[in-house]
């Protein structure tokens, strides 16, 4: 079926490249907390059982183990027991087949801490803030800081020899200590914008004036960090890109030509282009982290919080459940602009229509 | 004045004074000291995992590279797997799992074994190229193996590019730690620049104005990476022949 349209072979191809990736992922996020021997049983039972007795610890105890699948079940839904009395363990594979089935039905199980809250309400109730926040700042930095990166390479001069190491240096500082001076400058000494929480206290989110006039002061920080980052880092690497670009033949014909400067920046900046997308897919992962510890920093009430808290009171189900939808976010993200790329770069275009 | 990163020398958060140039941390302890301290750490992360991740990325590249057929197939499938998933998603996960005996070596590793990819990416295009050359042939008919091809006719052609890689390596690394000791999930043996940070931040360093605990750790950080970036960028001037002015 594919064998005669190249486009959907190429878009097939990249997505079955994705869900194998997405799978690897699964297993990283199976394995990697298990690597200790943190339990979250144990966790929760040093949290309850305090003021119980021993009958009543070892109930409570047996019914936070078959609710996170670590025992075996009978077909009627009791817990197999061994000679002893004592529950039979799930094995580590088995666990394993049940996370990778409840991952993809977007089940991470319940959270340790706000037990017996579901993580994946946690998660929906901070997804919308942290797409709200990441999604325009990633973007617009992304277009300013390649037009700033082009602009400097081609009028070289006082712009560049100014701007380039003042990206240099934005891109030294680490994301989070960029967030702190934020909070530090504007936030506490000079008290102009609120630095902590996603918007007033006491306010219901929800659409109301009041509440997206309170939201949006709160907003103004925290897409300021990002967005700088974001800007800097990409000036960088299209500056590097373009300063390749003049050296070429065709900008020298073109020159030679006569053609209008104009047209020559059009063509240089199409060429970059190309990299710096492809090299998109290297740093979106790197973005998207700085972007969530600047979270953290601003106590943003989207996923790096979340990750944090969870971090911070070892609330295991809530992390992986973090970790694992911002990988398949970050994944989403990579597939859309390999397509994009599949479509833009005329060298693929030419791969796939000469049916190699 | 005496360096002592674990005695305390007066109250929490003094400014500082003649006596203790950058005052005192939330405990009362000369932040000088503990900057040196932590300076020492990150240094030593940065290295460790700057070599791991270069070593790493660099073996796996130039085999693949100069193998090619299956064998680079297969190692570059799992570079390009490795390169999308973050890594400081896995960093994360990687030292949550561990509570006890996150040492400052330790941290190190994981920063070397999370960030080798793209190293793994680079070398391997270039080591591709190379393989074709003249030279390598040569050695092939005169017998040598693959491990001596590698490392004799192909590494040393690739050193100063190694060099700069090895440079941006220790740079990320040194700011990986910062990032996971910010988050609480930092060494516990050892006064690191990121767990100065994460001290400053969780014991209100920021509303009680005390900005010598967050500041100065901020400035070393960024110092050093910006130093390394810089060597980097002036190394590629002495290499490359064609960027020189």
């Amino acid at each position: 079926m594919f064998a005669n349209h190249p486009t959907l072979r190429y878009i097939a191809g990249r997505a079955g490249w994705y869900v194998l990736t997405f799978f690897v992922a699964v297993a990283i996020n199976f394995w990697l907390p298990r690597l200790g021997d943190a339990n979250p049983v144990d966790t929760l039972m040093s949290r309850v059982s305090g003021s119980m007795d021993a009958k009543s610890a070892r109930d409570k105890e047996e019914s936070y183990l078959k609710e996170f699948g670590l025992v075996d079940l009978d077909a009627k839904g009791q817990i197999v027991r061994d000679a002893a009395g004592v529950p039979v363990r799930t094995s580590i594979l088995s666990q394993f087949v049940r996370y990778v089935g409840m991952s993809l039905r977007g089940d991470f199980g319940s959270s340790i801490v706000q037990h017996p809250r579901p993580v994946a309400d946690i998660i929906t109730t901070a997804l919308p803030w942290t797409l709200a926040l990441q999604i325009p700042a990633l973007i617009l930095g992304w277009f300013i800081g390649n037009s700033l990166g082009a602009l400097a390479a081609y009028r070289r001069g006082v712009f560049d020899r100014v701007l380039y190491p003042m990206a240099l240096l934005v891109s030294a500082i680490p994301s989070f200590c960029f967030g702190i001076l934020l909070v530090y400058l504007f936030g506490i000494q000079l008290e102009w914008l609120p630095t902590l929480g996603g918007y007033d206290d006491g306010m219901n989110p929800g659409l109301t004036w009041a509440f997206i006039q309170s939201a949006s002061r709160y907003y103004i920080l925290p897409f300021l960090s990002i967005f700088l980052l974001v800007v800097g880092g990409q000036a960088i690497g299209m500056r590097s890109m373009c300063i390749y670009e003049l050296g070429t033949d065709y900008v020298r014909y073109a020159k030679l030509l006569g053609v209008r400067e104009s047209l020559i920046v059009r063509y240089m900046f199409r060429n970059a282009m190309l990299p710096q997308l492809t090299g998109l897919a290297l740093t979106l992962g790197g973005m998207v982290g700085g972007a969530l510890i600047a979270e953290m920093i601003f106590s943003y009430p989207g996923l790096g919080l979340s990750m944090l808290t969870a971090i911070q009171s070892l609330d295991y189900p809530v992390i992986t459940g973090c970790t694992l939808l911002v990988t398949t976010c970050v994944l989403v993200a990579n597939f859309t602009v390999d397509i994009l790329i599949g479509f833009l770069d005329p060298r693929i275009r030419a791969a796939r229509e000469g049916g190699h | 004045m005496s360096l002592d990163a674990y005695r305390r020398v007066g109250l929490a958060y003094l400014p500082p004074t003649s006596e203790h140039w950058l005052g005192t941390d939330h405990l009362g302890i000369d932040m000088v000291a503990l900057l040196v301290a932590g300076l020492r750490s990150s240094l030593y992360v940065g290295f460790l995992a700057g070599i791991i991740a270069t070593t790493l990325g660099t073996l796996i590249g130039v085999y693949g590279g100069y193998k090619g057929g299956l064998i680079d197939d297969l190692l570059t499938a799992c570079t390009n797997l490795f390169l999308v998933i973050p890594s400081l998603i896995v960093l994360i996960l990687l030292s949550g799992s561990l509570q006890e005996g996150r040492s400052l070596t330790l941290i190190g590793v994981f920063i070397g074994c999370t960030t080798w990819t793209w190293t793994a990416r680079a070398v391997r295009a270039q080591a591709s190229s190379l393989r074709s050359r003249d030279h390598v042939a040569l050695a092939r008919i005169n017998g040598y193996g693959t491990l001596g091809i590698v490392f004799l006719h192909i590494l040393p052609y690739l050193l100063s590019y190694l060099f700069m890689v090895f440079i941006l390596q220790t740079a990320s690394g040194i700011l990986s730690e910062s990032v996971i000791s910010m988050l609480g999930l930092g060494p516990y043996d050892s006064i690191s620049l990121g767990n100065l940070l994460n001290q400053a931040i969780r014991n209100e360093a920021l509303s009680d104005g005390a900005w010598w605990a967050f500041f100065p750790p901020m400035v070393l950080i960024t110092v050093i990476a910006f130093a390394l970036y810089v060597i980097n960028t002036s190394m590629e001037g002495i290499f490359n022949p064609r960027l020189r002015k």
